[in-house]
């Protein structure tokens, strides 16, 4: 395996433990659903086509580090300042 | 000539903002098993300005500690607090027991004196007890100043100015270290641990001590009597015409 792919894997799947409950259980559904879009990309031979999708990766760890954060954000608000 | 700051960051091991707390079944407190906890979100926004702090002033900042009281699994809290950029950390372990605000600020009296701080950055509350008191005692019994729900902090040598959120508006005092923050929940916007950064803080020193280490007594002075659940709201009622809803509200005396 392709150490940068594993890298990705493993970050995201850490990423994964806060993945919110009310959500469909949280860790449970993330890991079978990032599981699911890693082999659908098992395909990929061509080092352009990995690194397209090694970026795709980094964009949904920012994309999640933002729904953590607001979610937060918004949680907090509603309980102390609403 | 500017004296280089030394950050302390009190942090506390919460239940996660997420849960719904439960209450136990003899009504003294709420269910801690099988609950997922995580860093109290205010104390996560005073750990995210103390790194900011250095980020945006290059060579002031000496360290940052941070320090938990809690049981041993507050190291995890540590651990993020770690990730995120501060330098070492201490945990003042004191098993399940509630530690009321008065204690914490006495704990946190000895390690400012251990650590030599001079500045302090809480966050203003703790999500479960919702006490918002250990910054201002702290700053009561080591005789700071203090600045408390900070939504902006600029530090410029010993002089530190905070724009505080008050009611209907935003005051801006300025204070000469040493100073004792509070933080507000629209400070700054905290920053993920990512799984290198954790991997890395395994490595950053933690401490461990317990409250008779530091010659505290945890003496709690008040006591719980009960706690509930507040009144469910009662279920409203669908009227079929006008009328009826005239002498519904009638009946309530809103018209």
């Amino acid at each position: 395996m392709d150490p940068r792919v594993r890298q990705l894997y493993k970050s995201l799947l850490w990423m994964g433990r806060d993945y919110p409950y009310s959500r469909r259980q949280g860790i449970k559904y993330f890991r079978t659903k990032l599981h699911r879009a890693f082999m659908s990309q098992s395909h990929l031979q061509h080092e352009l086509d990995i690194i397209r999708a090694l970026h795709r990766g980094e964009y949904v760890i920012k994309e999640l580090e933002a729904l953590y954060f607001l979610s937060r954000y918004r949680a907090v608000k509603r309980s102390y300042y609403d | 000539m500017s004296s280089k700051l030394k950050i302390l960051v009190p942090v506390k091991r919460v239940i996660d903002y997420a849960i719904k707390p439960r209450i136990n079944k003899t009504q003294t407190g709420v269910q801690k098993t099988g609950v997922k906890f995580s860093i109290n979100p205010f104390c996560d926004i005073a750990v995210e300005e103390a790194v900011r702090i250095r980020e945006a002033n290059k060579g002031a900042v000496e360290s940052i500690h941070a320090v938990s009281i809690g049981p041993t699994k507050a190291q995890d809290v540590l651990r993020t607090s770690l990730a995120k950029g501060v330098d070492s950390s201490t945990l003042i372990d004191v098993g399940d027991a509630e530690v009321e605000p008065l204690v914490v600020a006495k704990l946190l009296r000895k390690i400012v004196e251990r650590q030599q701080s001079n500045l302090i950055i809480l966050g203003k509350q703790a999500i479960d007890d919702d006490s918002n008191q250990t910054g201002q005692m702290l700053a009561g019994l080591l005789g700071w100043p203090q600045a408390t729900n900070a939504s902006k902090v600029v530090v410029q040598g010993d002089v530190v100015t905070v724009t505080r959120e008050v009611d209907g508006g935003a005051e801006t005092i300025s204070a000469q270290l040493p100073l004792i923050i509070t933080t507000d929940l629209r400070l700054n916007e905290p920053r993920y641990a990512t799984l290198p950064n954790m991997m890395k803080a395994k490595k950053k020193p933690l401490e461990k001590l317990t409250a008779a280490d530091l010659e505290v007594e945890i003496q709690n002075r008040l006591e719980i009597l009960k706690v509930e659940e507040p009144a469910a709201r009662s279920a409203g009622v669908k009227v079929a015409n006008v009328d009826e809803l005239i002498a519904k509200l009638q009946a309530a005396k809103a018209l």
